[in-house]
């Protein structure tokens, strides 16, 4: 029988002064961003921000009783939670509101709630339950195929809500997987994969045709082991001109019109400034007429006069990139990065396997929310709305990062223990 | 138990590391070294606003204004900040189709995708009043007000001139002018575009993504202010301008009629004329086509350009050369064979010989032959080219054969045949029998109306005279035009007017060849004239001052086509203008009548 200790014995207080820091900030940045010189007062529960400091008093609350929580049942009700967390993406595709396009709202009396966000710690939760369980080894393709069963079912209702950016976040489990034994090829071949899709895209298949070739040759010429394993150089060959043009295809016969817009805005091969790319082009245009210092507080004019579209919730980052700079931008990477990388080093010093796997979840789902929003507002990833987290407008996110975030350290207070 | 693939977390780490240090690298480009994102941010947030100063208005003698303004609103649109909205509900606010409205886009995209240029130009007050509730729901657009030339009384159109939209060549030749400006292009408008225009005034404001205005830039550190246009304080008197036209309505010709002691111009018309509103607003363009297709060419101003032998009105210049040069006094008698004269017959029936006051009364051809040959054949000059120099100089004195460069938009120079002329001509060998015609104010000799009026006021003012214009002081009534104070003198002596003057009076008294000039009260000096025209019935001329003694008005009538001798229909409207100038009403309504119903206008 474990003794009842203090809820913040063993608590890792960067964790925590972190999240303080970044729903501070968040905070401030919505306040600016729709920011109303006739309802100045933070406080003012007719502004957004209002709402916001609600949603963050929640949050706090919510933390507190996370941590009051036993340990335990994380563990031991993982899979349910994952399995009621399921039910709810279920229901919402059958009972939800449509809210721009995608069907992933409740409503309830006068809040909405977005299931798909509080799908993100339930799978973590089961995925980290069934890794962690020594029968199972990512070398065996049962356990792959289990694993993938798993993150695909969320990721595919949550497709069906038309909700696409939710749904892209699963991807970032490819992390966990790799850390927990996975090997470390499909991260190279998803990389190469990416590259080559890319390229494609950008030079023409052609092109990219003739340079692979060349390669080929060249190495086949060079290299007596390639002329050895003549028979893998050409299947290589070949899987590559395969892939090719299947991206060429997929590119224009299987995307959508808006979504193919966006990887072409993205890739620079078209500057349409009224349709698509006309959010990334404010969104430039606010963060890199910041400057250097920033134009200060309430001071931005893009931000100030609704310039950037969506800028409480998916293009918040502008606010801090216009009114703060490029010492505000700055120190906001490095702060997120000093904040991920604490998060690996608590995950890395778990006694058990399951708090470790699942740190290492809320690190590469973190990392890649942040890595995808800057990414879009800065031009350098494609247009998918999702938010930034702790930072963007939203309780229904708000909630479910602090879940996320508080679990994990909640798990953390117990790290010398096996769980 | 510790997992084997610990070592992996320094790829994960790494990972995190290289897309943080991408992004910094980003941010640092975009941020620091890249300027047009501060540029963009610029653009979409300052707008530059025009502000038009009010153009200056033009007033008439008496105070009246003839050229006001009104306000209407243009609506101007920045192609590349048009977004997403009610397109059909925009068109039905302008009163547009929509084919319009995308062809209209079309031109402004064409002109700069990111300069604001104009949509839909002059609005009225009532229908910008619906368009400016919602005009913040139609992101790109936005409204500039502006002032529009209204005319209080429909006349004086080619005096008063007009204003249009900026062309390029009137861009590139003066760049205080942009698209869509207005400019004076013909009459007052043109000649005092500089006094009229103001100075405009650009004031920076910032604005929401709806083009709501949200304050001034930097507390208007960078504005200017507008400034107004200078008023012109013309010496026209409307009422006069006003009953001119309508005297001349189904009239070919012109009036034009003076004040002769400052050269101040009282009313000057063309007929046919236009109401001057027709070249204001949307319509503009159309109307104007319209009266330059027009074959009665309303647009060509005939008081200013139109030039024709002076016929028998310019004996009294003869005259005047004549008893300047000693080649007749006012006690010369020449004989008259009425129309059995050599080498020019006469044309009235009276006694003879006859002195100059009886040859102006009763305009003798013969008569005036003899005194011109006088002239050429004068014992002061070698021979008669050298005489007919002399001729040359003072007739030129009297403004004829140039143009008088005050504030008139294209007036013709007549022409005076100068001896050079002549010689080459007649190869040299010419004389006063040669080039006769002079005499009576006919052949290569051509003068315009106004250089008529201005003949009938040197007369009047006995020798000396202000080159005819039409504002008489800028901005203040006291700040006189420079023409306003150009005084000229003639190279006759004063005393050689008065013989003649009592010629002139006898014109318009019963008996003289123009007794239908006559008023009870006010003594008038007339001359009648009548210009031949081979295309048709003769031009009926009449010049005339009044009173006698210090004159307050001389005129100059031409009646096209009207028929023979000045008399018939010159004089009457020439009589009807003093009566209106002198009693401000007409009483001899018989006469008006007569002058209204006649349309004399060729079929
Ligand atoms: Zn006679």
């Amino acid at each position: 029988m474990r003794e009842r200790k203090s809820i913040f014995h063993n608590l890792d207080w960067y964790l925590v002064g972190f999240y303080l820091l970044f729903v501070f900030m968040g905070l401030i940045s919505i306040y600016a961003a729709v920011y109303n010189p006739e309802s100045p007062s933070i406080l003012d529960r007719s502004q957004l921000y209002g709402i916001q400091f609600v949603w963050i008093m929640s949050s706090l609350l919510l933390a507190t009783i996370i941590l009051m929580l036993d340990v335990k049942i994380f563990s031991s009700f993982s899979y349910l939670i994952y399995g009621v967390s399921m039910l709810m993406l279920i229901l919402v595709l059958l009972f939800g509101k449509v809210i721009s396009g995608s069907k992933s709202w409740f409503h309830i009396g006068g809040a909405s709630l977005q299931p798909a966000e509080f799908a993100k710690f339930a799978t973590n939760l089961a995925l980290a339950s069934f890794l962690s369980n020594l029968d199972n080894n990512l070398k065996t393709a049962k356990t792959v195929f289990i694993a993938g069963f798993i993150l695909l079912i969320p990721t595919a209702l949550i497709l069906l809500q038309n909700d696409t950016g939710s749904a892209i976040v699963y991807v970032s489990f490819i992390l966990v997987l790799y850390r927990e034994g996975f090997s470390g090829n499909f991260l190279i071949l998803g990389f190469v994969t990416a590259i080559l899709f890319v390229f494609t895209l950008m030079v023409g298949k052609y092109l990219v045709l003739g340079i692979i070739a060349a390669i080929t040759i060249v190495l086949f010429l060079i290299t007596q082991k390639a002329r050895k394993n003549l028979f893998t150089l050409f299947g290589l060959f070949a899987v590559i001109v395969a892939f090719v043009f299947s991206v060429d295809y997929a590119f224009e016969n299987i995307l959508q019109d808006h979504q193919k817009e966006r990887i072409e805005i993205l890739l620079g091969k078209k500057t349409d400034l009224k349709g698509a790319g006309y959010n990334v082009h404010q969104s430039l245009i606010a963060i890199g007429s910041g400057g250097f210092a920033g134009k200060g507080f309430l001071q931005g004019t893009q931000t100030k006069y609704k310039f950037v579209p969506e800028q409480s919730t998916d293009f918040i980052f502008c606010t801090v990139g216009e009114e703060w700079g490029f010492l505000g931008s700055s120190l906001f990477v490095f702060l997120y990065l000093g904040f991920l990388v604490r998060l690996l080093y608590a995950a890395e010093r778990q006694r058990s396997a399951f708090s470790r796997i699942y740190g290492y979840g809320v690190a590469s789902i973190l990392f890649f929310h942040m890595a995808v929003n800057v990414g879009m507002t800065i031009g350098l990833a494609p247009v998918i709305g999702i938010p930034l987290p702790f930072f963007s407008y939203g309780g229904s996110s708000l909630w479910a990062f602090t879940i996320l975030l508080f679990i994990f350290i909640k798990m953390d207070s117990y790290r010398l223990e096996l769980l | 138990m510790k997992s084997n693939y610990s070592k992996r977390k320094y790829v994960i780490i790494s990972i995190f590391l290289v897309i943080g240090l991408v992004y910094l690298l980003r941010l640092f480009y975009i941020q620091v070294i890249e300027d047009k994102y501060i540029l963009s941010a610029q653009n979409n947030v300052i707008r530059k606003e025009t502000i038009y100063p009010s153009r200056g208005l033009i007033l008439d003698r008496n105070g009246k204004v003839m050229v006001a303004n009104h306000v209407v609103y243009d609506i101007l649109i920045t192609p590349n900040q048009v977004g997403r909205m009610d397109t059909l509900r925009f068109c039905n606010l302008l009163d547009i189709t929509k084919v319009q409205f995308i062809e209209l886009y079309k031109k402004a995209r064409k002109y700069s995708p990111y300069k604001a240029s104009l949509f839909v130009g002059q609005l009225s007050k009532e229908d910008f009043a619906y368009l400016q509730e919602s005009l913040h729901e139609f992101p790109g657009f936005f409204s500039q007000k502006r002032t529009l030339r209204y005319y209080p009384y429909p006349i004086g159109a080619l005096n008063l001139g007009d204003i249009g939209e900026v062309n390029q060549r009137e861009i590139d030749r003066d760049n205080y002018y942009s698209s869509g400006d207005y400019i004076g292009k013909n009459g007052l408008e043109r000649f005092y575009e500089q006094e009229l225009r103001g100075q405009k005034g650009i004031e920076f404001v910032m604005v929401d993504v709806f083009n709501r205005k949200k304050g001034s830039y930097k507390e208007g550190k960078y504005d200017t202010l507008a400034h107004p246009g200078k008023n012109l304080f013309t010496g026209l008197d409307a009422e006069l301008q006003a009953y001119g036209e309508l005297l001349m309505h189904n009239k070919l010709g012109s009036i034009v009629a003076l004040e002769p002691s400052t050269g101040e111009i009282l009313a000057l018309i063309s007929s046919p004329t236009y109401d001057p509103a027709l070249l204001v607003g949307r319509k503009r363009g159309e109307n104007f086509n319209k009266l330059l297709n027009d074959s009665l060419k309303p647009l060509y101003n005939r008081a200013l350009m139109a030039t024709y032998p002076p016929g028998s009105t310019f004996k009294m210049v003869n005259a005047l050369v004549a008893l300047q040069e000693n080649a007749i006094t006012p006690d010369t008698y020449f004989s008259c064979q009425g129309k059995s004269s050599q080498p020019i017959k006469c044309t009235h029936n009276h006694m003879t010989p006859l002195s100059l006051e009886n040859g102006i009364q009763q305009s003798c051809n013969p008569f005036f032959w003899q005194t011109f040959r006088n002239i050429l054949n004068n014992p002061r000059y070698r021979n008669s080219h050298d005489a007919y120099e002399a001729w040359y100089n003072i007739v030129k004195s009297f403004g004829l054969g140039e143009k008088f460069n005050s504030d008139l938009m294209f007036e013709s120079a007549g022409n005076i045949p100068s001896k050079a002329y002549y010689d080459k001509a007649y190869n040299g060998q010419w004389n006063a029998m040669t080039v006769r015609s002079l005499a009576i104010g006919q052949g290569e000799i051509l003068i315009t109306p106004i250089q008529l009026a201005n003949m009938a006021a040197i007369i009047a003012n006995r020798g000396f005279y202000y080159p005819p214009h039409l504002v008489r002081a800028i901005h203040t009534r006291e700040n006189l035009t420079k023409s306003a104070t150009n005084k000229k003198t003639v190279s006759v002596d004063r005393r050689h007017f008065y013989p003649l003057i009592e010629g002139m009076e006898k014109v318009a008294k019963v008996g003289g060849t123009a007794s239908r000039a006559s008023m009870d009260s006010i003594v008038v000096c007339g001359k009648t004239g009548t210009v031949q025209n081979p295309h048709g019935r003769d031009h009926s001329v009449f010049i005339a001052f009044a009173p006698k003694d210090n004159p307050k008005i001389a005129i100059a009538v031409i009646v096209e086509n009207a028929g023979d001798y000045g008399g018939t229909w010159a004089a009457p409207i020439t009589s009807l203008m003093m009566e209106k100038y002198f009693y401000r009403e007409i009483r001899r309504k018989e006469k008006e009548k007569q002058i209204l119903e006649a349309d004399l206008i060729p079929k």
